[in-house]
């Protein structure tokens, strides 16, 4: 099992109102197994020691299906693993010696509350404009009383399972929400139950993403290649037709 | 201490109904004139706020995430099981009760049971509504796979991805109310202390995560939603932030902790690679419909598992227990990877593990077949540990992964504290001494969405609650207790990391108050926790300051409290002098070496009272005997 020393330039950042700046930090006998998260515990236990404020980073679950973590990586959201959270970013993919720039997800919508950590409370209230399917407790019917067919509903679920990281946002040049907005209105506006309010959630959604003062999407399709779960760009197309259909 | 568990009268089958018929109602227009605090965002605690509002209270909702979407029953992978019958397979809402009662070694009460298992198909009916996307069949109906400990299909999926679809269906249901106003929703808070007026539940203190400040919340009635408390193990599947903080604080004011020590050990996870290690995955139970476990029949044997002919492989499962074969309750499957490690057996850098073999399901469904149903968690496992499940067997060791026991809550889901109702895993009410698979999330949406917001009308109805406002003496009480613990925490200054003692009291809880349990492990584990404890609070350094965003802090405050319920457990583990379900005591197995019950002597919840005397802890144990009126107890058999 080899060990490495490891270079970092982590972004500090006391509170909303500082302007922030890079530290550089060494971490010694870093192990090859270990999470990229696990290598920032390891260091904050050394600056603990120290006496030296921890870096702050979110984390949750560290398996990759919260969506806390959403660390931006040498510049990349979530780093150089394609469709991986940073909680499950292993150090064998860096090598002794590397120098590693660690900053949070930038956009004006996530605003910095310390260190790497940021306010995407935006999404929340994307969701809570119109991200649903209104349906009271107790009013359900039998649940097989309506198919869906299986590729409608296997293609629901992968619009479905997006973790609300925000990397999609971070790695926007636009800091364009649009993947996310997109893949909520993808999974319910294509399943019967979510077709009697699909043009009201569409435009009630599509507006608050305006509201939280995201960008809008010029097709770099950055997003799709930092999503941890591969969520397609397909959906801002499908948003986009939705959006237009409900509108005229 | 009064402990009515409030069970009606009558038929099993009657129970609910005829309790829902019976219970009083708060009218429409006196909805909206009761404060609702909600104690967490997973599924018991997202499904009871958007219930609640739907039905006209105003709610306050309150996680320590940065949003609702985020608590940890988004991590479930592998499903939920309802009594639908879809499969034909001879299932019902008896045999569904039966399974889960038995399943867990018949510590549980028979009539929550029972209600779960009625509850469970209004559950698949209301996530299917909300848009849930649960796996089909080609005709685009509902299709189910079969679990851990029944013989019946019923366990419905969405990929390995369960509890997150439920979770954002409820969540999504949350939110809707957000909208209309009648939640308001406080993430980054922390409930650090309940407030209790005239004995009853009236308000909570919290900490706001970001500005560190502490403030208080008055209500009508409290709903605790917070999740169980496995990570006092340090290492477990739970998420990092999962902790016991609000349940425990509610425990030291009066709300009574059941059954602390029923901890279930899950059998599927990726074994511990090294010290750094800060959480262990969870491979899906669901794994164990395809993949075969085995150890090498001879000791020592480091062969890779290629190498290793088939009638050099012992199958454990498969040759003790032929009619269940891998798909044995987790509690068994738990402690036969203990027992085969112990016996040197084990695979792996470590010894600490077992082969968990898809390459029989490979040869017989084909490749693509598996990859559809497991994709995901073989390409989790891989990811983790640089090895392809396609190709080698997994490596797979139990973990700490559920905890049965929690607060004490009656029939209707509430605590002795009158207006506290606790739901959720952070109650001890449906699974007895072992859960079974699929279970989780079925017992987290039964309590929020179908059983709560009827129960708390009936509380309210009943009760004349005084108004009251958080300039009550007892809210600036419960707020200088908690803002002192954190500075005493930050006074310590000493020179041994939070991380640093929780590792070693997971240590400890891990060796003697793990998978197996023995008299004389238990009580030098007691006598070992004290001690860290004590250095604990004289040698913890906790860096930084408490007015303002300080995760380290967070995590101190909770360890505090990880030192109290570890001593607690043990006690509990010391005192049940059987075996039942995952709480194996040496001293108490069959020949064969399975868990050892004693139903005349401990039939009974074990039931904690938190004493404060003279500023000292002490403890006093009640019982609620469990009568088992329906059903016969045997002993447990997957024979």
């Amino acid at each position: 099992m080899s060990t490495m020393t490891i270079n970092l330039k982590v972004w500090r950042q006391k509170n909303r109102n500082d302007s922030g700046h890079f530290e550089d930090y060494t971490v010694e006998d870093v192990n090859e197994h270990m999470s990229f998260l696990e290598m920032l515990d390891v260091l904050n236990e050394k600056l603990i020691k120290e006496h030296i404020d921890p870096i702050e980073f979110d984390y949750d679950c560290r398996e990759g299906i919260c969506g806390s973590c959403n660390l931006v990586i040498n510049g990349v959201a979530h780093g150089p693993k394609h469709k991986t959270a940073t909680c499950q970013l292993h150090m064998r993919n860096y090598k002794d010696g590397d120098t590693i720039v660690i900053e949070p997800p930038r956009s004006a919508a996530f605003p910095v509350i310390k260190d790497l950590v940021v306010d995407r409370s935006a999404f929340d209230r994307i969701i809570a404009a119109g991200g649903y399917i209104s349906v009271k407790t107790g009013s359900a019917p039998e649940a097989n009383l309506i198919p869906v067919p299986q590729d409608v509903s296997n293609t629901a679920f992968d619009y479905a399972t997006c973790i609300g990281c925000g990397a999609c946002v971070a790695a926007c040049p636009n800091s364009s929400a649009a993947l996310f907005t997109g893949a909520k209105l993808a999974h319910l506006n294509r399943l019967p139950q979510g077709k009697p309010e699909r043009d009201k959630r569409t435009i009630a959604m599509v507006n608050q993403m305006e509201i939280e003062g995201f960008g809008d999407c010029s097709n770099h399709g950055e997003c799709e290649a930092v999503c941890p779960v591969g969520i397609s760009i397909s959906a801002i197309a499908e948003m986009r037709r939705s959006y237009m259909k409900a509108v005229f | 201490m009064k402990l009515d568990p409030k069970v009606p009268e009558g038929p099993l089958e009657n129970k609910w109904s005829d309790h829902l018929r019976d219970i009083k109602l708060v009218a429409p227009n006196n909805k909206r004139k009761y404060n609702i605090i909600v104690v967490g965002t997973g599924l018991a605690g997202a499904s009871a706020a958007s219930s609640l509002a739907e039905l006209g209270y105003n709610v306050q909702t309150f996680s320590i995430q940065d949003s609702a979407r985020r608590a940890h029953s988004i991590a479930a992978q592998g499903g939920i099981n309802a009594a639908k019958n879809y499969p034909n397979d001879g299932d019902s809402v008896w045999r569904l009760f039966y399974d889960t009662i038995k399943g867990g070694d018949y510590r549980a009460r028979e009539a929550n049971v029972y209600r779960l298992a009625q509850n469970s198909n209004l559950i698949i009916d209301q996530a299917v509504a909300q848009g849930v996307p649960f796996g089909r069949d080609y005709g685009g109906l509902l299709d189910n796979r079969s679990f851990g400990g029944a013989q019946v299909s019923r366990t419905f999926y969405s990929r390995g991805q369960t509890g997150q679809q439920l979770l954002l269906g409820a969540y999504q249901a949350m939110m809707k109310e957000v909208n209309s106003g009648k939640i308001q929703d406080y993430p980054r808070q922390e409930m650090l202390d309940l407030v209790v007026i005239d004995g009853k539940a009236r308000g909570i203190i919290t900490r706001d995560l970001v500005s560190g400040e502490i403030q208080k919340w008055n209500a009508d009635a409290v709903v605790l939603c917070t999740g169980g408390y496995g990570n006092v193990f340090y290492l477990s599947t739970n998420a990092k932030n999962s902790n016991v903080t609000a349940a425990w604080r509610c425990h030291k004011r009066g709300a009574a902790f059941a059954n602390p020590c029923f901890v279930q050990i899950h059998p599927t996870c990726i074994p511990v690679s090294g010290d750094y290690q800060s959480k262990l995955t969870l491979m899906s139970e669901s794994l164990r419909n395809d993949g075969r476990v085995w150890v090498p029949r001879k000791k020592g044997d480091n062969r890779p598992p290629s190498e290793i002919p088939e009638d050099e492989r012992y199958y454990y499962l498969e040759e003790k227990y032929p009619s269940f074969g891998n798909l044995v309750p987790r509690d068994v499957a738990s402690r036969n990877a203990k027992m085969v490690t112990d016996q040197g057996l084990g695979v792996g850098p470590t010894g600490l593990a077992v082969y968990l073999d898809f390459r029989d399901a490979i040869k017989r469904d084909g490749k693509a077949v598996i990859e559809a149903k497991y994709g995901n968690l073989f390409a989790m496992y891989e990811n983790i540990t640089d090895d392809n499940p396609y190709e080698t067997p997994m490596r797979i060791f139990p973990a700490v992964h559920y905890t049965m026991g929690g607060l004490w809550v009656d029939y209707n889901l509430m605590s002795n504290i009158p207006g506290l109702f606790v739901a959720g895993e952070a109650n001890f009410s449906d699974h007895g001494a072992n859960r079974l698979g699929a279970s989780a999330l079925m017992q987290g949406l039964s309590d929020g969405y179908f059983i709560i917001p009827y129960t708390i009308g009936n509380y309210l109805a009943g009760e004349t609650l005084e108004p009251v406002s958080t300039s009550h003496e007892a809210f600036s009480e419960a707020a200088k207790t908690s803002s002192d613990q954190l500075d005493r925490l930050l006074a310590v200054k000493g020179d041994k990391t939070i991380i640093e003692f929780h590792r070693e009291l997971g240590k400890i809880m891990w060796n003697k108050v793990g998978i197996s349990r023995n008299r004389e492990g238990l009580e030098s584990a007691i006598n070992e926790i004290r001690a860290l404890r004590e250095e604990f609070w004289e040698n913890v350094r906790v860096p930084g300051e408490k007015n303002y965003y300080n995760k380290y802090l967070e995590f101190a405050n909770r360890v505090a409290d990880y030192f109290e319920l570890a001593e607690l457990m043990a006690m509990d583990a010391l005192q049940r002098e059987e075996s039942c379900g995952c709480h194996l005591r040496d001293e108490y197995q069959t020949e064969e070496g399975e868990a050892l019950r004693n139903d005349e002597e401990f039939s009974f919840v074990a039931v904690w009272e938190y004493l404060n005397v003279n500023g000292k802890l002490e403890t006093r144990m009640h019982k609620e005997p469990l009568e088992f009126e329906f059903v016969e107890l045997q002993q447990r058999s997957y024979k």
